[in-house]
């Protein structure tokens, strides 16, 4: 009868899902334990956020990942940077290529967090605040761009980029 | 190689006639084209946007309504006598003393005069109307009409055009006034001059209007869209034909 009790697993297929499953819930409660700093919580200090927004160290290679994922962190519709596979950046800000010699974390989280408490005209969007827009769209409302754990692995990444860009010889 | 250069000197023309005048930066969206969808513009032969004109033309003398009456019942030959009239819309309606874009018109028009039913926003039926009525305008200068009413709906649009929306935070004039000639990602940024509408737009493989150009924008700032008719989209038009004021209508023109 549906809903009413757990079936024996059938194949050694399935039960190895229902395992790894069971593995995921286990690791849950530790996941959610993990000290948030809430949007609109975020304390700025000086021109940076020196605190990061979760107890969990960036990761570089997943906050490579946001960076060039055009649905995601929506870098490189304005941003170019040293991401040789990518084409078609865009060419409204500068160019994340030395942004980690240019920033430390502290200051690439408060741009992330929310550029324009440094500079009101800025463009780029605050990936971590959820009040003060208008006419958000229903799918988007009430959420940040990016999650607390994301805007971490992207400040990681981003201060990885020690290099400043290769400067272009004129036509 | 006769094509090849009938090409290139129909895209220069047509370049020519985009540009406004000397000392004046606005440029047609045309001119961030490629040269070859700027020839698909310039060729009626190749143009899609010529089969809605062609939908409408044929719309405009097929009866609707119980009284069996057509466009033609009152205007005639839209040749003669909406030529221009795209160039003045949106406009205030007299009767309601609201702004209305063509469109609009277009089912006023039905509905009070005709007894037929409004056609639906985006559908072919009335994108070919408004098509073939804005045709009669192609090459004219827009010229939008003057008055208190149509300023304050300009204000309205000007505003709106300027005020930051969606998650992305993003005005209009951020990207349109500030950023036009940049890319955003692979697509040069234009500024903004609703010139060609209702005109083809090669990503929508369809003719499509103003207001489903700003849905797309508003989308894309992950802000929630006007509803089709609504008055703030009627007010941001507003706006953007005043501030195309004097530069030529282009209908249907073709944008990638």
């Amino acid at each position: 009868m549906p809903g009413s009790g757990r079936s024996r697993p059938k194949s050694l297929a399935e039960a190895r899902r229902l395992v790894a499953a069971l593995a995921l819930l286990a690791a849950w409660p530790v996941a959610a334990a993990a000290e948030t700093v809430p949007p609109g919580a975020v304390a700025v200090v000086g021109d940076g956020i020196p605190r990061p927004l979760t107890d969990r160290p960036g990761d570089p290679a997943r906050g490579r990942a946001i960076v060039v994922d055009r649905q995601k962190g929506l870098c490189l519709l304005c941003h170019t940077g040293p991401f040789p596979e990518q084409r078609f950046p865009g060419t409204l800000a500068p160019d994340l290529a030395g942004a980690g010699s240019r920033w430390n974390e502290a200051q690439l989280r408060l741009r992330l967090v929310d550029g324009r408490l440094l500079n009101p005209d800025s463009i780029m969007p605050a990936y971590y605040r959820i009040d003060g827009f208008v006419r958000v769209a229903r799918a988007f409302a009430g959420r940040p761009i990016l999650e607390a754990q994301d805007v971490e692995d992207v400040v990681a990444f981003l201060a990885t980029l020690r290099e400043e860009p290769v400067k272009k010889e004129s036509p | 190689m006769r094509r090849l250069v009938a090409i290139a000197g129909v895209a220069l023309g047509l370049a020519a006639g985009l540009q406004a005048s000397r000392g004046d930066e606005r440029r047609s969206g045309a001119t961030f084209m490629s040269p070859q969808t700027q020839a698909l513009q310039a060729d009626d032969a190749a143009n899609p946007g010529m089969l809605s004109v062609a939908d409408g033309q044929a719309q405009w003398s097929t009866p609707a309504g119980p009284n069996g009456t057509a466009c033609t019942a009152c205007h005639g030959d839209a040749r003669d006598t909406m030529r221009g009239v795209a160039a003045r819309y949106p406009a205030i309606d007299a009767v309601s003393g609201k702004a209305v874009d063509l469109m609009g018109r277009i089912n006023l028009c039905r509905t009070r005069n005709m007894g037929a039913p409004a056609l639906p926003a985006e559908g072919a039926e009335l994108l070919g109307l408004a098509a073939y009525v804005g045709f009669q305008s192609r090459g004219l200068r827009i010229a939008p009409p003057t008055g208190a009413a149509m300023d304050a709906v300009r204000d309205a649009g000007r505003a709106l055009y300027t005020r930051r929306q969606g998650q992305l935070d993003f005005s209009c004039a951020a990207c349109h006034d500030d950023n036009w000639g940049r890319r955003l990602a692979a697509a040069p940024i234009p500024q903004a001059h609703p010139t060609g509408y209702p005109l083809y737009r090669l990503e929508w493989q369809a003719t499509g209007s103003l207001q489903r150009r700003f849905r797309n924008c508003m989308t894309g700032v992950r802000a929630e869209p006007w509803p089709y008719g609504s008055d703030e989209a009627i007010a941001l038009e507003a706006f953007l034909m005043d501030r195309a004021r004097g530069m030529a209508v282009e209908t249907p023109a073709v944008r990638p």
